[in-house]
C-alpha cells in the first residue's frame, strides 16, 4: 500500500548523540531510526526546530552527511550545519539527550553510474557533507572518485582530511588563499575535468557555483548532477514553495518541485540563468496580453 | 513505520484510550467520519501526507485550489517564515484541471479518500466552465470555492473583499454544480465585515462557508533591504493568525448560525481546532502546520476528540458554537465542571458570572 512504502519518508523523534564543531561548522548526530536504513547519497532531513513550542513553525533542511543503520544507538544519522540564523542557532545549542523531531530521507538521491567511470566531485563550503556518502558508493561501483573543495577560508572547508582518504585526488580552493589554491572551484575545474577525464560530475553548493559547474561539464562533455538549494517550507512537496525551472525529456520548462523532483538536478536540465523567475516559456507561465 | 507525535497537548501525556465520540459531521448535507480536513494548498492531493498518516481516516482531502489551464505560479522566493506563521507567495501553481482529474483525484479515489475539490479562477466564466467540467465528476464530496484570487475583469479586485462580486462567482458555482455537492465559498479576513460578505454569499447559493482564507502581509530583508517576496506581498497563515480566524468564525456563525462552517487558520493542536468548534465551525482544516508536523490533521483529530471527551461532550455536535450559548442560562452539567491541567476535573465552585453585554462587537479597541 503507498502509506506503508518501504521507501518513503517518516517522521521519527530522535535525540541527540553528540555535535562537534568542524572549523566554523556543526557535525550533529542524532538517533533516526528507519530514516538512517533508507538514506542514499544527496537525501536531506528535515529538522524542526525550537521545540515543540517553537514559534518557528517550518522545518530546517540539510543533507544528510552519513546515516548508520545499525550501532549501539540503532539508526544514527550525521549532518553538518552553518549557525548563521534562527533556527541553525538553537541546533548549534543542542545538548547530548535532547529530543529532535526529524523528516526524512527527503528528496532524491544521487543517480550512480552503472560503468566504473571517472567521476568529480564538487563541493562549495558545506556542500560537501553529502560527497563522502556518495564517494563510498562510487568507489564500491570501481569509479575513480576526484574530489574539488572550495569555500571562502579555510575554515569552511569541510573533510578536507575525509576527502584525502577517500579520493583518488583533492583540489582545494579559497578564495583568501588560506589553503589550496586562491580563487574559486570553476578556476580549476576545467584543467580538472580534462586532467581526469571526467565522464560524471557531482555538485553541491551555492547556486552561482552550480550553475558554472554545469556549465563547464557540458562543456567538456561530462554529465553533471546538482543538489540545489531553495527555501523550503515543507520538505515534502505539499507547499510549492522550493520550484525552479527545469527542462524535461519533453523539452518543456516547467516549475518543479525542488524537495521532491530534487535537489538533485540533472546540470543541463536546470535553467541556471532563470532561477528565481518564471520564464515565460515555461509550462503554465502567464500569458502577455491574456491572464 | 514510525509515525511520532510531538508533545503539544495535555491529551498527548500518555496514550489515553481513544475516548468514545462520535466525531461525525455534517458538512451541508455531507457526512463526514471526522471534522478534521487538510487545508487547500497545504496538502497537495494528499499523496505525500500519506506517507505520515493514513489520509483516508481524516474527514477529507481539500485540494490545492485547481484552474482551468496549467499554472506557472510566481517567481521564488515564494515563502518567508515569521513568528508563528509565515507569507506565501505561490501564485496558484498548478497542472490545470484535465490533469487533475487524471492524476490527482484518480489518486484520491483509488485511495478511497474523500475529496474536496477547490476551485479558482480569474473570472466568473472561468468558475462556470470549471464547475461545469467538474459537475459530471463522480467522488467530489464538496466544493470549495477559492475566491480570494484577482478579478482580471476588475482591475484585479479581490473577489472576496467585494459582496458583488463574491456573490456572482458563488451563483455561478452554485448553479453550474450537481444538487448533491455542497458548494462551501472561502472568505478572506482581509475584509471590513466578514459578515456581510457571508451573508452575500449565502444569499447566492453557497451551502457553507470556509474561513479563513490567509491575511495579506510582507516581510522586508533587511540585508538585501528589499521585499522578501518575489511577489512582494504574500498570505500569512499559520498559528499568528488563530485569534482573527476564531473572531471571524464566531461572528458569522452568531449572524448564519444555520449554515455550516469550515473553520481554519493556525490549528496546531486539538484544543486549537476545539476553539474553532466552539466558535461554531462544524469541521476544520490543518493547513501550515502540516508543513511543520506531517502528521498534524490526524494527530489534531485524535486530540480534538480527547479534548471533546474531557469536557463531558458525546458528541463533536454538540459542541458546535458552544461558546455563544447565553452567560445567564443555566449552565450545563458539563459546564459546571473546571478542567485542571493534569486532566482532572473537578466540580465548579460558585463563581458568579457576570453579565457580560451580549452585544458582539467588533474591533472593540483602536
Ligand atoms: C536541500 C537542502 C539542503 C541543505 N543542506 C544544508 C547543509 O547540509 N548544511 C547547512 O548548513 N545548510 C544546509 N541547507 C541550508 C539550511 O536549510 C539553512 O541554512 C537553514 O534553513 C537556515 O535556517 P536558520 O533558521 O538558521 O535561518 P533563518 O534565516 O532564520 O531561516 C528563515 C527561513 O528561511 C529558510 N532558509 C534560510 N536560509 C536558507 C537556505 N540557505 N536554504 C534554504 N532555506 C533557507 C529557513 O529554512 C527558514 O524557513 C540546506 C538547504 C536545503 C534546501
Ligand atoms: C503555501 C500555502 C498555499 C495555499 N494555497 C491555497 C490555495 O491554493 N487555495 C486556498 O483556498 N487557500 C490556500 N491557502 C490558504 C490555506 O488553505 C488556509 O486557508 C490558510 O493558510 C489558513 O490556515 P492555516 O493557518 O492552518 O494554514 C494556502 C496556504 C499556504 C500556507
Ligand atoms: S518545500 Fe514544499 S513543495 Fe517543496
Amino acid at each position: 500500500m503507498a502509506s506503508q512504502a518501504k521507501t518513503g519518508a517518516v517522521q521519527v523523534t530522535g535525540e541527540v548523540v553528540g555535535l562537534r564543531r568542524a572549523g566554523d561548522y556543526h557535525v550533529l548526530t542524532v538517533t533516526a531510526g528507519a530514516i538512517a536504513e533508507r538514506t542514499k547519497p544527496g537525501h536531506f532531513v528535515a529538522i524542526s526546530v525550537g521545540g515543540p513550542q517553537s514559534s518557528m513553525l517550518l522545518r530546517r533542511a540539510f543533507s544528510i552527511h552519513a546515516a548508520q543503520s545499525r550501532g549501539v544507538y540503532g539508526g544514527t544519522i550525521e549532518v553538518v550545519f552553518a549557525a548563521h540564523g534562527k533556527g541553525t542557532e538553537w541546533l548549534a545549542g543542542l545538548r547530548r539527550h535532547d529530543p529532535l523531531n526529524l523528516v526524512g530521507p527527503l528528496g532524491r538521491p544521487f543517480a550512480l553510474p552503472k560503468e566504473p567511470v571517472s567521476c568529480v566531485l564538487v563541493a562549495g563550503g558545506y556542500g560537501s557533507a553529502p560527497m563522502f556518502m556518495l564517494a563510498d558508493q562510487l568507489r564500491a561501483r570501481g569509479c575513480r572518485v576526484h574530489v574539488l573543495l572550495g569555500a571562502a577560508t579555510e575554515n569552511r572547508l569541510f573533510g578536507v582530511l575525509e576527502a584525502k582518504r577517500i579520493a583518488a585526488s583533492i583540489t582545494i580552493t579559497t578564495d583568501d588563499g588560506s589553503l589550496g589554491h586562491r580563487g574559486r572551484v570553476t578556476d580549476v575545474l576545467p584543467d580538472l575535468l580534462t586532467r581526469t577525464n571526467a565522464d560524471v560530475v557531482y555538485a553541491c553548493g551555492p547556486m552561482a557555483m552550480l550553475a558554472a559547474v554545469a556549465k563547464v561539464s557540458s562543456a567538456h562533455g561530462a554529465y553533471s548532477q546538482c543538489a540545489v538549494e531553495e527555501s523550503m517550507a515543507c520538505g515534502i512537496g505539499i507547499c510549492m514553495t522550493c520550484v525552479l525551472p527545469v527542462i524535461g525529456d519533453d523539452g518543456i520548462t516547467r516549475m518543479l518541485r525542488s524537495c521532491v523532483d530534487g535537489p538533485i538536478f540533472q546540470g543541463d536540465r536546470v535553467r541556471w540563468d532563470d532561477v528565481g523567475t518564471v520564464p515565460s516559456d515555461a509550462l503554465g507561465a502567464p500569458v502577455i496580453g491574456g491572464h | 513505520m514510525i509515525r511520532s507525535v510531538t508533545a503539544q497537548s495535555p491529551s498527548s501525556r500518555a496514550t489515553p484510550p481513544a475516548p468514545v465520540i462520535d466525531m461525525s459531521t455534517d458538512l451541508a448535507g455531507v457526512l463526514l467520519p471526522s471534522p478534521v480536513l487538510t487545508a487547500s494548498g497545504c496538502a497537495g492531493a494528499g499523496r505525500e501526507l500519506d506517507q505520515f498518516f493514513d489520509i483516508t481516516e481524516i474527514g477529507a482531502v481539500v485540494t490545492k485550489s485547481i484552474m482551468l489551464d496549467p499554472r506557472s505560479g510566481r517567481g521564488t522566493p515564494r515563502m518567508a517564515e515569521t513568528p508563528s506563521g509565515m507569507l506565501n507567495s505561490i501564485g496558484l501553481q498548478g497542472p490545470g484541471v484535465e490533469v487533475f482529474l487524471d492524476k490527482d483525484l484518480a489518486w484520491l479515489r483509488e485511495r478511497g479518500a474523500r475529496a474536496v475539490v477547490s476551485i479558482a479562477g480569474g473570472s466568473v466564466d472561468d468558475f462556470t466552465r470549471l464547475a461545469s467540467r467538474l459537475r459530471h465528476v463522480s467522488d467530489i464530496a464538496a466544493i470549495e470555492v477559492n475566491i480570494s484570487c484577482p478579478n482580471v475583469e476588475s482591475r484585479g479586485h479581490v473577489f472576496a473583499c467585494d459582496p458583488v462580486a463574491a456573490a456572482d462567482v458563488i451563483a455561478a458555482v452554485r448553479r453550474n454544480t450537481a444538487p448533491g455537492v455542497p458548494v462551501f465559498a472561502k472568505l478572506s479576513p482581509d475584509v471590513t465585515d466578514i459578515v456581510a460578505i457571508a451573508h452575500s454569499v449565502v444569499d447566492a447559493g453557497a451551502d457553507g462557508l470556509s474561513m479563513i482564507n490567509t491575511l495579506l502581509g510582507m516581510v522586508i530583508d533587511t540585508d538585501t533591504m528589499r521585499p522578501a517576496l518575489a511577489g512582494i506581498t504574500g498570505g500569512l497563515s499559520g498559528p499568528a493568525i488563530r485569534p482573527v480566524a476564531v473572531r471571524c468564525v464566531y461572528q458569522v456563525h452568531a449572524a448564519l448560525p444555520h449554515i455550516p462552517i469550515l473553520g481554519m487558520g493556525g490549528i496546531r493542536t486539538g484544543l486549537d481546532a476545539l476553539e474553532f468548534v466552539l466558535a461554531g465551525a462544524s469541521a476544520v482544516s490543518v493547513g501550515t502546520v502540516s508543513f511543520h508536523d506531517p502528521s498534524a490533521p490526524a494527530r489534531v483529530a485524535r486530540e480534538l476528540a480527547q479534548a471533546l471527551a474531557d469536557r463531558g461532550f458525546g458528541s463533536l455536535t454538540e459542541a458546535v458554537g458552544y461558546a455563544h450559548r447565553s452567560h445567564t442560562a443555566v449552565p450545563s452539567a458539563r459546564a459546571e465542571r473546571v478542567y485542571s491541567p493534569d486532566g482532572t476535573q473537578h466540580p465548579r465552585e460558585a463563581v458568579e458570572v457576570e453579565d457580560l453585554d451580549p452585544e458582539f462587537e467588533a474591533g472593540a479597541e483602536g
